[in-house]
């Protein structure tokens, strides 16, 4: 089963690279960008064909390596 | 007194540790990251450098290295353990530092001296510091913005856990003496037990008068009197 997982900085957390991207968009012409966030991506294969079994360790690399969960939040993704 | 000093890809403070730890007669190893079990050793050292190029996020994949589970466990007995730079961040990564270090709010990566305040010398690696509390130490790093959130960085206060702030030459701890954007200008913690600690700085670059400064040293004369 194919699974992702998107990685990005909490809210309330300063995201420079996010920032920086934000505001040359709006340099561009974008006057309409509201916001811009930064983030990571994995494409996880995983030998698994029960979705809940693959949700679950999904979940548990996320949290134990994927993301720093002080500063960072995940979303999951089966596909 | 002996010690270990942990050698992971992308190291590259390792050999200058070990140099500083040789010259005041601390019997060092060099241990590969692959290792499973660690030395007889009263220190471990987690050098400089770029484990693992920084991948994901820096001192991440150090974190996770099979020699990591002896260095916990060596901590977890009261051994001491000194996280220089991404040393530091590793420490961060295993979980036994809170907090977390991110880009430096100026977003550049800085190399120079800068000025310290101990504000913990009540433990192994700082004792000596107690005849001079002001101090000149290199920093050489781009993750080097300490963030927590406010418990945590009021337990860190109320426990004097925070062992170095970055200051001005006359001790002063403000915005314009925060050389990464730091909270409360935090440059180096220790664990609750303080046998544990995590500072940016480089301790090992200035420990010869050649080499702009000696205050470096007075960490390692700490820690030979500790033994």
């Amino acid at each position: 089963m194919k699974i992702s997982a998107t990685v990005t900085l909490k809210k309330e957390v300063l995201d420079p690279q996010g920032k920086v991207v934000d505001q040359t968009l709006k340099n561009m012409g974008y006057k309409n960008i509201v916001s811009v966030r930064q983030g990571k991506y994995f494409d996880i294969e995983l030998k698994e064909t029960n979705k809940e079994k693959a949700k679950k360790i999904a979940e548990e690399i996320c949290k134990k390596l994927l993301t720093n969960t002080v500063i960072e939040d995940y979303t999951i993704n089966l596909k | 007194m002996k010690s270990s000093v942990i050698v992971f890809p992308g190291s590259n403070c390792d050999r200058d540790i070990a140099v500083a730890l040789e010259k005041f007669q601390i019997k060092n190893q060099m241990i590969w990251h692959n290792e499973t079990n660690l030395p007889k050793s009263d220190l471990v050292v987690l050098p400089g450098g770029f484990s693992y190029g920084d991948y994901l996020r820096t001192g991440c994949i150090a974190s996770k290295s099979p020699i990591i589970n002896d260095v916990i466990r060596h901590a977890n007995k009261g051994g001491l353990v000194l996280g220089i730079c991404n040393g530091f961040q590793i420490l961060i990564e295993t979980g036994l530092l809170p907090g977390v270090l991110l880009r430096n709010k100026n977003l550049k990566f800085i190399s120079k001296n800068v000025f310290l305040k101990v504000i913990n010398t009540d433990n192994q690696f700082c004792f000596n510091y107690k005849k001079k509390n002001i101090i000149e130490l290199h920093i050489a790093h781009n993750e080097g913005n300490y963030f927590a959130d406010i418990n945590t960085l009021q337990k860190l206060e109320d426990n004097n856990l925070i062992a170095l702030k970055y200051c001005d030459e006359k001790g002063n701890i403000n915005t314009d003496s925060n050389p990464n954007g730091s909270s409360n200008n935090i440059a180096g913690l220790l664990n609750r037990e303080k046998n544990i600690l995590g500072i940016m700085p480089h301790p090992e670059r200035l420990i010869d008068p050649l080499l702009s400064g000696i205050d470096g040293s007075i960490m390692f004369e700490s820690l030979l009197k500790s033994k």
